[in-house]
């Protein structure tokens, strides 16, 4: 009788109402909730877009008040265009290590979450190149209202990343010490939702910030 | 099974945990989790009502000068602040633990672990808010912290930012018990029992949870802004750099709005499960019950900037807010109607939970009312600002959420604690309540008609509001007074009240099928249900003749007996939550890296130590 093996059966771990593992409607839920959280720092971003009174600004020329001197928009976009494909490409390798989990493959496993990883810490790496840079241009975060809303926006998503580099390394070395396969998928696919999420919203900013003029 | 039988080592080890400190301390039952935040909520209503007492002494006539104005502004900032956070929002949490497990037939929650963490960070969110008092600095510019007023410039001290980094730890626990029981309600129902199959309040807090998942980044967003503007120079409330002085209005009150509901929601579903049992027959409308709260919490984010009539958004804003907004008294309405229909022909009785429960249908009436009348522009120009709102958010929050609260809090004692509450005392305490609720609040509509304006320190004399400052602030005694029975009556009754059995009023819902208090593993066999009342097998009946109904005494099972495998306690959720503490000190002493990386350092470590171990015994 199915109510007797429930008994016995932790009920979170293998009899759920849907089917699915808890951890998977968790994750769905922070996305969700992390949806919220990226709209309300992008559209703060939008309202202040051409608020900020004084330079540097991300699309128009400015003019440096200390020297006179006219100087270049502050954005670098075929930079910014690499650093993006290259976060784009990391969901590549995140799916084929989702999919070498799943058949056992131990050796591909390891080299695709180590190349997520990877990805996703030259991704960072630009980002910090990035963020120096403009320092040294004379853009802070309290420069203007540019420099507030995009070191917040873009440095929110960077730590988002970062977070998910740890986890992906985690997982590699999990591999490496006694090897994932099928019964760890679930927790390579919450990763993988998580990792996914991270580049589609790195996709709204690219846009919205450093695209559109 | 060959597991159930336990070396000794481990059974020695678990009994460590069965009594005492240790076993609150490291428990991940959601039972007593429930209880834990039950009884944090209470300590923090009574600091609360203290302060409201405060508030209105210094009221009692005209040039008070019992409290200074700076004192003045950190009590009615801090009264807010914890009612809302500190006392509405756990007291909810707490039912949220421990009823939903038990309403859907389950163990216990999705993430155990998880829930214990959320606990721990909530408690300290209300510690670290109110150390402020004893610095000096407690928060000072109202709950809803107005940037630019609390911005550094305007807002040098200590105050703003204990309230900016409190908020964000009450934020975080807010949010993993969000994520904890949508995963719980999604997925632990027992076998048959359908989304159109739960318990009304089970509904209610699944509402709730959306409203908390998707409003809580909306306020860490506002609040991190103010944090870094604070911190680190930003400037995303410097006016003189170009900011918009409403962007903290439109993000706050986006999240504010939908925090209302937070806050009552909870509380219509206590109430919906108090009215039938005691009416003896089914919720009148189940379904459009379920709709309708839906609809509150979807429209409830489309009406945020209701706040904000008097900032001059123009003619067209104000009239999408306020169309919006009397929408919404069309689902609230639904449901008043449902309550009465529910009563309607019932065979009542006037149980103190019953009382309560009629008591927020009439009270959350009249609030609901007076938020019509500000729901137009042109009469909120007149009443913003004034008691008239005071009155008004009152008799939703007092009238609306804690009668709500009292009713279930004197329904579920039983089950909370295996006896009856003293009905004699829980009448005495309805009355004085609800006449000293009355008293306090309904004279603050005249008020606020007649020029008070909110928040004042202090008011001239021969302005007319002497009488009525005098009737509302003998009313806030009397609500005091009441609080200390209540508090009394619950711990009194814990000794000397009768055996309850399990289902001492004759109740509909799986809760009321297993002992109390129920065993740790809740259902001995998690059971199959077939309709919206498992207990009443389609006829309420006419319900035990006294409470509580006569039982036959039943020794329960233990786990170990009944062979079910328990989830090990574990400390490691208070460890990461003291790892945030320290952190957080760090940060509001002036930045203290050390602090910081160390609080950091313990809250990752525990983090991964947790994430790594399974949650139950590993047999073979």
């Amino acid at each position: 009788m199915a109510t007797a093996a429930l008994a016995h059966a932790p009920a979170h771990k293998h009899h759920t109402s849907t089917g699915l593992d808890s951890t998977k409607i968790a994750i769905w839920a922070f996305i969700g909730s992390e949806c919220f959280f990226f709209a309300s720092l992008i559209s703060t971003y939008l309202i202040y877009k051409g608020r900020s009174l004084v330079g540097p600004f991300p699309h128009e020329a400015w003019t440096n008040p200390a020297t006179g001197e006219v100087m270049k928009p502050i954005l670098n976009i075929p930079v910014t265009s690499f650093s993006a494909f290259v976060l784009l490409m990391s969901s590549l390798t995140m799916v084929l290590a989702h999919s070498a989990v799943l058949r056992g493959d131990r050796k591909f496993s390891k080299i695709w979450l180590l190349s997520t990883a990877a990805l996703g810490a030259t991704f960072l790496g630009m980002q910090a190149f990035e963020f120096t840079s403009f320092v040294h241009e004379g853009l802070t975060i309290s420069t203007n209202l540019f420099g507030s809303t995009f070191f917040v926006l873009t440095g929110f998503h960077g730590a988002h990343v970062a977070a998910g580099v740890l986890w992906l390394v985690t997982l590699f070395f999990i591999d490496n010490k006694r090897g994932l396969g099928p019964r760890d998928a679930i927790n390579v696919d919450v990763c993988a939702l998580y990792w996914h999420f991270v580049d589609v919203v790195w996709i709204a900013i690219f846009a919205l910030v450093y695209l559109i003029k | 099974m060959a597991s159930i039988v336990q070396p000794p080592s481990v059974v020695r080890h678990q009994a460590r945990y069965e009594k005492g400190l240790l076993s609150w301390l490291a428990t991940t039952d959601h039972k007593r989790i429930g209880q834990l935040y039950l009884y944090t909520s209470l300590v923090w209503f009574l600091v609360g009502g203290l302060e409201a007492l405060f508030i209105r002494s210094q009221l009692w006539s005209p040039n008070g000068r019992l409290v200074t104005a700076e004192t003045y502004n950190q009590l009615f900032t801090m009264h807010g602040t914890t009612m809302v956070f500190l006392v509405i929002m756990p007291f909810s949490a707490a039912f949220f633990n421990f009823l939903i497990p038990l309403q859907i037939g389950a163990r216990d929650v999705a993430f155990p672990r998880l829930n214990a963490f959320s606990y721990w960070v909530f408690l300290l969110g209300g510690v670290f808010m109110n150390v402020s008092w004893l610095l000096h600095a407690a928060p000072d510019a109202g709950w809803f912290g107005y940037a630019p007023l609390t911005t550094k410039a305007y807002s040098p001290g200590l105050n703003i930012d204990f309230w900016v980094l409190g908020l964000q730890i009450l934020g975080v626990s807010s949010l993993a018990a969000a994520f904890n029981f949508i995963t719980t309600i999604i997925n632990l129902r027992a076998p048959g029992m359908s989304f159109m199959r739960m318990p009304i309040f089970t509904w209610m807090s699944f509402v709730t949870q959306f409203l908390l998942a998707l409003s809580f980044p909306i306020i860490t967003v506002a609040v991190t802004f103010l944090m870094f503007d604070r911190f680190y120079g930003t400037n995303f409330y410097t006016i003189a750099a170009g900011a918009d002085p409403l962007l903290w209005q439109h993000l706050f009150w986006l999240f504010g709005h939908p925090e209302v509901y937070i806050l009552i929601l909870p509380a219509f579903g206590l109430v919906s499960e108090v009215l039938p049992v005691f009416s003896r027959k089914p919720l009148f409308g189940y379904n459009v019950m379920v709709y309708s709260g839906m609809l509150i919490a979807f429209l409830g984010f489309g009406v945020w900037a209701h706040h904000m009539f008097a900032v001059g958004m123009g003619p067209v804003a104000d009239s999408a807010f306020s169309v919006m907004t009397m929408l919404i008294a069309i689902p609230t309405g639904v449901k008043i109607f449902n309550w009465l229909g529910t009563l309607w022909g019932g065979t009542l009785r006037f149980t103190t939970a019953m009382k309560f429960g009629i008591a927020l249908i009439a009270l959350f009436t009249i609030g609901g009312i007076s938020g019509v009348m500000h729901a137009s522009p042109p009469s909120d120009l007149q009443q913003t600002d004034s008691y008239f709102i005071v009155a008004h958010f009152h008799y939703v929050l007092f009238g609306g959420s804690m009668m709500g609260l009292f009713a279930g809090m004197y329904f579920y004692y039983p089950k909370i604690t295996g006896r009856m509450m003293s009905e004699t005392l829980g009448t005495v305490h309805f009355w004085l309540t609800f006449i000293g609720m009355n008293l306090t609040f309904f004279p603050m509509h005249f008020l606020g008609l007649t020029g008070m304006p909110r928040r004042t320190w202090t008011y001239d004399a021969n302005q007319g509001w002497e009488f009525n400052n005098r009737l509302a602030t003998v009313g806030a005694f009397m609500i005091g007074a009441a609080t200390l029975l209540f508090v009394y009556n619950w711990f009194k009754s814990m000794r000397s009240g009768a055996p309850a059995g399990n289902d001492p009023w004759g109740g509909a819902t799986l809760e009321w099928s297993i002992p109390s208090p129920p065993p740790d593993y809740n259902f001995a066999e998690i059971p199959t249900v077939t309709s919206r009342t498992p207990l009443w097998h389609g006829d309420p009946g006419p319900g035990p003749a006294t409470y509580p109904a006569p039982f036959t005494p039943v020794q329960p099972r233990t786990a170990a007996q009944l062979g079910i495998t328990m989830p090990t306690p574990t400390v490691k959720p208070l460890i990461a939550a003291m790892g945030l503490g320290v952190a957080f000190t760090g940060v509001i002493s002036h930045k203290n890296l050390f602090l910081i990386l160390a609080g950091a350092a313990i809250f990752v470590g525990t983090l991964y130590n947790w994430l790594l171990t399974p949650l139950e015994p590993e047999h073979h």
